[in-house]
């Protein structure tokens, strides 16, 4: 029997989108990769099996901090059924996702730097062979001074982690100063100064990684791999096994889950590569569990000092932020990082002066890099608890602060960020609203409380990670005689639905079903490259490739077309798998004929398309990190009730706004909605990367508190609350169709929003997530003592900050360059933005 | 000969019912069945995320009832009825939960879901009404971290209502 038939089919559900006649974008509807996904037939990494497949391990270090001495594999070579042992000799050359961090190589040639490093691998005939032949290896280990958290790194300048970065264990320091800050503390009524902290936490994607390479017939290397970006792992694997990037092909196989967590190139991604080469047969390795959790490049802990200036009537005077990052044993995106957790501050709220001074240190902990919000969730959480407090001091209402606050659309913010289009202030009232916040707020009984709080977000980072001029994403069309269209583009699946944005779009341009569109993607070697699926960048960025690409093909059938209806082509329309002509619909050809006609016409039909982002007006080092084509906008409220006796907080209901531009498929962005609430409640009540040392009588090493599922505790099916989701539908002309992100903005006014209901609800501050029931029940004690009601850091240690950068804001006279800059050369012209509209 | 490895020694051999059909299988004797399924019967559609017994992302039916297929023995399963993901659907057709799960968005990465589909309909055939907190309990150990498991509710109680309807039409 025929298999069902399968079409998009609308799914009637309350959508926010006007239609604006159209017929994909905006509706509800099955997304193109879902059949596969409930047939368990999307196919991840870890599903690929091939002939001859061998399997491959990884020995990691049982160390935090130490040299090696020596390594001895020669038991383990001898073992049955492994085929090969590889050490960091193998495999010498340094890379990272970043160009100014090239600090890791694949197997640790003479220094190991956390706990779970990687020294050595073996590939086997069997997965379990290779894991017993681990035991075989004998390293000679130097141990050296574990250097645990950012103030140890700060005290302690040796031993060196990495032999680069500002000066001893202090990767990077950033000092941004828009406007004489201390000038505008002495117009202010009022000055906070608060200290938050946040704790680190980790994807915990459900999928392990996993990859497999092979060496391919001709001679050149395939890897299939469980990546968010293979552009930049093409990158790494060209340079660490010095071959042409030409002869590598990396194919993103549909990751389980990423959340950024899969967006560096991993040591064991570049060893399976070298391990099928040396071999010439395919090797396979998927991580366990426990060595997810020490890939890690999950959320920093940061401390974080506020200083904040108001009026009387809640008007900001100016901020100053200091920021300690603990960055563990490797760069990863961590200076990004580093800018990013200054660079947003400004997006939401009218700062006129700002000031940000950021530290990340080494420590000997499995590194931290980019989780969903990368770098902003954690000064976004102490931004809005002490607007929280700002607005009990000034007793205004926390939504009425904020709605005089609101940063204005087409701004050009202090740090020369220039926004698109900003609809907070209706968040806010939309959520304000929804929560009948004014009847709850400081009105519910004892126990019971609400909070608010808001966010902005990218859609997509401005510049590369690499410097160069290209488009951040390219489209490659090809038409088929029988009326389907398939999209090729580097642009990669992690299960948000970048394959479903790219078909929604080529369907909606040329009036056919998404279904009718076949989709290649995420391979180095098929489609032209997209930099990846992070910094929410897919929806506006491939989107817009795929928009232009449609609308060139679009160009040529409507000429083919037109000539022989004999009517005009520009009164040719697409809609319902047909061209025709708009004057008298009836007359007209079905998609497939057009498709013949215009290749009659113009021979084979294959259109591109690509797209840049603007230019930045921030002209200063360090102005690439937060320049985004649009920024997205969240509010949330948050309803909390508190147990006194046992601390434990339950959330009952969620009510969100996102500023969305348009919803390309409103279920899916519903999904990102209240997925991003999910992970956020994870991160704001209980999970956390926490590190202890073994005792002393055993090795005293520094390692993952629980690198278990079980232990590690986030959010299931009993805790997550019900949340009442509200889309504003203002296209911005930056995006496909006016879209923005949805990915990641809607996660970062999550955390503080708990904060703000723990604090309504029972009177204390919890400065610091997560807010476990402990926090809770000593704040509480605190309380009852009649100190001050609060659990959180109280003090920011010394650290020695170079001179800020001078950049004088746009009101100010400034034209984004530094006026103290030597170093970074000429200055530059202030740029022109190219917005394209679809 | 060269040394052959202990850990490929195919020595166990059980019958089972898998989606159904009759199945045999060789495999080396300390393979769990999630092992059995997916590295000796090419059933991938049974995913893992732990191998731990802690995120049910491996979760099949065994004589009807969810087990974690990570924490079963191959060997356990002799003479027993298997049913996994590629065995929902029936006649060339999705099983209604199928169907719902791909409609409203309860599939993001897609990696939980057939752990999520064959716990939830473990948990219709036993209960064909449940409520919204009896679904929650049923799934409460299968974690999923892309959807914060609204839309996965929606879709339980939506292909409910269509099995629903169609019994009584049939009845």
């Amino acid at each position: 029997m025929p298999d069902e038939k399968e079409k998009s089919k609308a799914i009637p559900q309350q959508s926010g989108a006007k239609s604006d006649g159209l017929r994909v974008i905006g509706v509800p509807r099955r997304r193109v990769d879902g059949r596969a996904k409930v047939i368990g037939q999307t196919r991840f990494a870890d599903d690929i099996f091939l002939p001859r497949m061998a399997h491959c391990k990884l020995l990691r270090s049982p160390h935090p901090h130490a040299r090696i001495r020596k390594i001895d594999f020669s038991r383990a070579l001898a073992h049955p059924g492994v085929y090969l042992v590889l050490t960091g000799k193998d495999l010498p050359i340094q890379y990272g996702i970043l160009p100014v961090s090239q600090d890791e190589q694949a197997l640790c040639v003479d220094h190991v730097r956390h706990v779970g490093d990687p020294v050595a691998a073996v590939i086997a005939r069997e997965e379990l062979t290779a894991f017993d032949a681990l035991d075989l290896i004998d390293v000679d280990y130097e141990i050296l001074t574990t250097i645990s958290d950012p103030e140890e790194a700060l005290t302690t300048p040796a031993p060196r982690i990495h032999e680069y970065g500002e000066t001893g264990n202090m990767h990077k320091q950033v000092a941004l100063e828009f406007g004489d800050v201390e000038q505008s503390f002495r117009a202010a009524d009022e000055i906070f100064e608060d200290i938050f902290f946040y704790q680190g936490n980790t994807h915990l994607p459900i999928e392990q990684h996993a990859s497999v390479a092979i060496k391919d017939p001709d001679g050149k290397l395939t890897i299939w791999s469980s990546t968010q970006t293979p552009h930049y792992l093409h990158r790494a694997l060209a340079k660490v096994l010095e071959m042409p990037a030409a002869h590598i092909r990396v194919i993103a196989t549909p990751n389980g889950g990423g959340f950024g967590g899969k967006s560096d190139p991993f040591n064991h991604e570049i060893v399976v590569a070298k391990a099928a080469l040396v071999l010439d047969r395919p090797v396979k390795i998927c991580l366990t569990r426990e060595e997810v959790f020490y890939c890690h490049r999950g959320r920093h802990p940061v401390l974080m000092k506020f200083k904040t200036g108001v009026k009387k009537d809640g008007t900001i005077t100016g901020m100053h932020l200091q920021t300690l990052i603990d960055g563990g044993a490797y760069g990863s995106y961590g200076v990004a990082s580093t800018y990013y957790a200054g660079a947003l501050q400004t997006t939401t709220y009218h700062i006129p002066r700002y000031r940000y001074e950021g530290c990340r240190t080494f420590t000997n902990k499995p590194p931290c890099g980019p989780k969903r919000g990368h770098g902003t969730p954690q000064p976004r959480f102490g931004q809005e608890v002490q607007l929280d407090k700002i607005a009990e001091k000034l007793r205004l209402d926390p939504a009425e602060l904020r709605l005089r606050i609101v940063e204005a659309p087409n701004t050009v913010t202090a740090n020369f960020l220039r926004l698109g289009t900003v609809n907070l202030a209706e968040c806010i009232r939309r959520v304000a609203k929804s929560s009948n916040w004014k009847e709850k707020f400081g009105k519910l009984p004892e126990g019971h409380g609400v909070g608010l709080a808001c966010s902005a977000y990218l859609t997509g980072a401005g510049l590369p990670i690499y410097w160069n001029k290209m488009p951040h994403s390219g489209v490659q069309l090809k038409f088929d005689r029988g009326g389907g269209v398939s999209i090729f583009c580097g642009a990669t699946e992690i299960g948000q639905g970048s394959d479903d944005v790219l078909a929604g779009i080529v369907a909606e341009v040329l009036g056919i079903d998404p279904f009718d569109v076949r989709l290649f993607t995420g391979d180095t070697d098929l489609g032209p490259v997209d930099l990846g699926s992070y910094s929410s960048r897919v929806t506006l960025m491939a989107g817009n490739a795929a928009l232009q690409a449609a609308e060139r093909g679009k160009v040529l059938l409507a000429e083919a077309v037109a000539l022989k209806l004999e009517v005009p082509k520009e009164r040719m329309r697409f809609a319902d798998k047909r061209v025709f002509d708009s004057a008298t619909p009836e007359k007209g050809v079905n998609f497939a004929e057009a498709v013949c006609l215009a290749e009659a016409r113009f021979g084979t039909i294959g259109t591109v398309g690509s797209y840049t982002p603007p230019k930045s007006p921030a002209l200063y080092k360090g102005g690439g990190v937060g320049p985004s084509p649009t920024y997205s906008y969240s509010a949330a409220v948050i309803e909390v009730e508190v147990n006194t006796i046992t601390g434990w907080v339950h959330v009952p209901r969620v009510w969100i706004a996102h500023d969305i531009g348009r919803a390309l498929n409103p279920t899916l962005v519903r999904g990102q909605v209240e997925g991003s609430v999910y992970m956020g409640l994870g991160e704001a009540l209980m999970e956390e990367q926490e590190f202890r040392r073994l005792p002393k009588r055993l090795s005293h090493a520094l390692v993952h508190k629980f690198p278990s599922m079980l232990e590690y505790k986030s959010p299931t099916s009993l805790d997550m609350p019900e949340v009442t989701t509200d889309l504003i539908e203002d296209p911005d002309p930056r995006g496909p169709f006016g879209a923005k992100e949805v990915g990641q903005g809607p996660l970062l006014p999550i955390m503080p929003a708990v904060a703000n209901a723990v604090y309504d609800a029972v009177g204390v501050r919890i400065d610091e997530v997560p807010i476990t029931p402990e926090k809770i029940m000593k704040a509480l004690a605190e309380k009852k003592a009649g100190r001050p009601p609060r659990f959180g850091p109280d003090h920011f240690p010394h650290v020695e900050w170079p001179e800020a950068l001078r950049v004088p804001p746009p009101w100010e006279g400034g034209d984004g360059n530094a006026v103290n800059d030597v170093a970074h050369g000429a200055k530059r012209p202030a740029a022109k933005e190219k917005v394209l509209t679809p | 000969m060269a040394t052959f490895p202990v850990e490929s020694q195919k020595t166990a051999q059980i019958r089972l019912t898998l989606n159904g059909e009759a199945t045999d299988v060789a495999f080396a004797p300390y393979k769990t069945l999630l092992e059995v399924l997916r590295e000796d019967l090419g059933h991938t559609g049974t995913k893992h995320g732990c191998e731990l017994g802690e995120c049910g992302a491996c979760a099949v039916l065994l004589d009807g009832k969810p087990v974690l297929s990570c924490l079963v023995l191959g060997l356990e399963c002799n003479g027993r009825n298997v049913l996994t993901v590629e065995g929902l659907g029936k006649d060339g057709k999705l099983d209604p939960l199928q169907d719902a799960f791909a409609d409203l968005g309860a599939a993001q990465c897609g990696y939980c879901t057939p752990g999520i589909l064959v716990t939830a309909k473990a948990l219709l055939d036993a209960n064909p009404h449940p409520s919204r907190d009896q679904i929650r309990e049923a799934l409460s150990g299968n974690l999923c971290r892309c959807t914060g498991y609204l839309q996965i509710f929606e879709a339980v109680e939506a292909a409910m209502v269509k099995i629903a309807g169609t019994g009584k039409k049939a009845g």
